[in-house]
């Protein structure tokens, strides 16, 4: 038995050489560093959540309408009435709140440990594409259940573009399809969310993956690993990623798939955070539900959007700069002016920016999910206005000030000396 | 490759064979674009509704809908158009400066009768719809509230001309549609009057 399949393999390898060449060059003879630690998980685990989220989101195509009229009973179909049908409807959702979970983690170890740093820019911006074509995948998909936050919350994010000068209003209408988000809105966006979108987010991962396989891996400590080779050519400090770091990562996704699973079996509502309670109701034109937030990943920069006040008769000041939140993010391998790449040999300025940057992205998303009256107004004094308000202009700025205040504190900052070899 | 010298007849063939497949893609993606603009039935469907004021009793607020918007058609007493001149320094457009009306709801009560305010119920901010928060509302509204509007989702404030109050995060005053009357009883909006 054993060698006739040898002999069957012998007979595909012949015929197809580079299965076995493309396992070695990415998997058996990828070396990566010997020192990863547990924020390397992130990357693995966000390709698993990518094929989760790719399964589960074919078989609800298979009994979701995306017309106005079925769309909200077909969910509660796929909810009450389709065998396991609730089960697939909350890995979906609880696996897109676990995506950008994942993600947030991914990209906080790349400001963890300079991995956006030269040579592997082109790897950041692969992955800054990834999440804002994320964003754009979760936004669309937030229409189709068709309840009141999936309205309202697309009316608002489409009249976002109604605010741009001049082109603005004929831009949301092109969007819409329709003077109003409607049937025409909520059928294409289907088209997008299931086919479009995805094909290019998987476009994405793999330019992520093959930038980051021409350049190598970072590590915890940014050291080049294969600036020290053995005799047999490969990097002292390396590692072939098969078995090593597949085993690894297997271990990882058990742990993480607990965790996962605990909150799709207990709480796949999350307390209104991953599935919001007035997303139950059938959208409804003619009524606004009293309080509009958008889910919790989306939050930091809603508050961003919120917290500008309008300017010369116009919202685009608070539009333009929630763009510019997400869009800085490309600029990052070129603010960071530091010799060293990990924080574990950068200075104190460094340190502090960073703990200030996450003190900042976890209140703005808190204010986010409220109403702007959550902490209540100020006296007289400062004319009535919202504390909340106020904080969140606060936090704006902090968060402005993180990226564009880099290119001064990381040059300045006093770094200590990098090994040769990695640390463990 | 960098001893090789170039041919010039060869690269600036591809450079016009690529500038071409680049003009016939960008040719190609304009039925699909083209597409995503409203449809001959979507367009029938936001055609101008007719409306029957006959019934509206003083003070009190209709909504039709016209285009999937709410549209209020409220019929204003002496006292809530005396409280809209009272509100002309606490807003941040009194004169309607902004072009969020026709021309012919440009004046201090931004209507065509004065006792008849039609409005888009669409906030200007990010298009939630505001509720009607009446003048017995003090107690939530300040003490000197005359009537209004309040968008519950980001706190703007509106008098009943639909005009903004000031420190509002809504930056323009409530849109008026444009609207015509067919008679004294029956409203047409969604069309301005046609001329003669």
């Amino acid at each position: 038995m054993a060698s006739r399949l040898m002999a069957l393999w012998d007979w595909f390898d012949a015929r197809m050489p580079s299965v076995a060449e493309e396992f070695r060059k990415h998997m058996a003879e990828y070396y990566a560093p010997k020192n990863f630690n547990f924020w390397y998980f992130f990357g693995a685990l966000s390709i698993l959540l990518l094929a989760i989220q790719i399964v589960s989101g074919i078989f609800l195509t298979m009994n979701y309408k995306p017309d106005a009229n079925l769309a909200f009973g077909s969910v509660e179909y796929i909810m009450r009435d389709v065998p396991g049908g609730w089960l697939i409807r909350y890995i979906h959702s609880t696996g897109g709140s676990a995506f950008f979970a994942v993600i947030y983690l991914h990209m906080f170890r790349g400001l963890l440990y300079g991995s956006y740093k030269q040579p592997r820019e082109l790897i950041w911006i692969f992955g800054v594409l990834i999440y804002l074509t994320l964003m754009a995948e979760a936004f669309l998909g937030y229409l189709l259940p068709w309840g009141q936050m999936s309205y309202w919350g697309a009316q608002v994010i489409v009249n976002l573009f109604a605010v741009i000068p001049f082109i603005g209003p004929d831009l949301a209408l092109w969007i819409r399809g329709d003077y109003v988000v409607g049937d025409a809105t909520l059928n294409r966006f289907f088209a997008l969310h299931v086919i479009a979108v995805p094909l290019v987010l998987l476009g994405l991962v793999a330019a992520h993956i093959l930038a980051l396989h021409d350049v190598g891996s970072n590590n915890p400590d940014g050291i080049e690993i294969k600036k020290m080779k053995g005799p047999d050519g490969h990097p002292l400090d390396g590692i072939p990623f098969h078995p090593y770091y597949t085993v690894k990562d297997i271990a990882g996704a058990v742990l993480f798939m607990m965790v996962f699973c605990a909150i799709m079996f207990f709480v796949p509502e999350m307390g209104g955070y991953f599935l919001e309670y007035n997303n139950f109701i059938p959208a409804d034109p003619l009524k606004t539900p009293a309080h509009i937030a958008p889910l919790w990943y989306f939050t930091p920069f809603y508050s961003i959007l919120r917290a500008v006040p309008p300017m010369f008769n116009s919202q685009f000041p608070g539009v333009a700069l929630f763009g510019l939140s997400t869009m800085i993010l490309f600029l990052l391998p070129w603010l960071d002016r530091s010799p060293v790449k990990s924080i574990r040999y950068r200075g104190v300025l460094f340190k502090s920016a960073v703990a200030t940057f996450v003190i900042t992205f976890l209140v703005l998303g808190y204010l986010g999910t409220e109403p702007v009256t959550v902490w209540g107004q100020f006296g007289a004094w400062l004319g009535y206005a919202d504390v909340a308000t106020v904080a969140a202009r606060v936090f704006t700025l902090l968060y402005f000030a993180f990226f564009i205040l880099m290119p001064w504190y990381t040059a300045i900052d006093k770094t200590k000396p990098v090994p040769e070899r990695v640390t463990m | 490759m960098s001893e090789k010298k170039i041919d010039n007849t060869r690269r600036n063939l591809i450079v016009a064979t690529t500038a071409v497949a680049g003009l016939a893609g960008t040719g190609v993606a304009i039925p699909f674009a083209w597409s995503w603009w409203p449809s001959e039935r979507a367009k029938a469907a936001g055609g101008p509704v007719e409306a029957d004021i006959s019934t509206l009793a003083p003070g009190e607020l209709q909504v039709v809908e016209w285009r999937g918007k709410p549209v209020w058609i409220m019929r204003r007493t002496k006292e809530m158009l005396e409280g809209v001149r009272k509100s002309d320094d606490k807003v941040t457009d009194p004169k309607s400066e902004v072009a969020a009306q026709p021309d012919y709801a440009k004046n201090e009560n931004r209507s065509i009768k004065p006792e008849f305010l039609v409005l888009v119920g669409i906030c200007s901010h990010l298009g939630c719809s505001p509720q009607q928060k009446t003048s017995d509302a003090k107690a939530e509204m300040g003490a000197d509230w005359a009537g209004g509007f309040l968008c519950a989702c980001h706190g703007s404030k509106f008098d009943l001309a639909g005009r903004v109050y000031k420190g509002a995060p809504a930056p323009i005053n409530l849109e008026v549609p444009p609207h015509t009357y067919l008679s004294d009883t029956r409203l047409l909006i969604g069309e301005d009057k046609k001329e003669a």
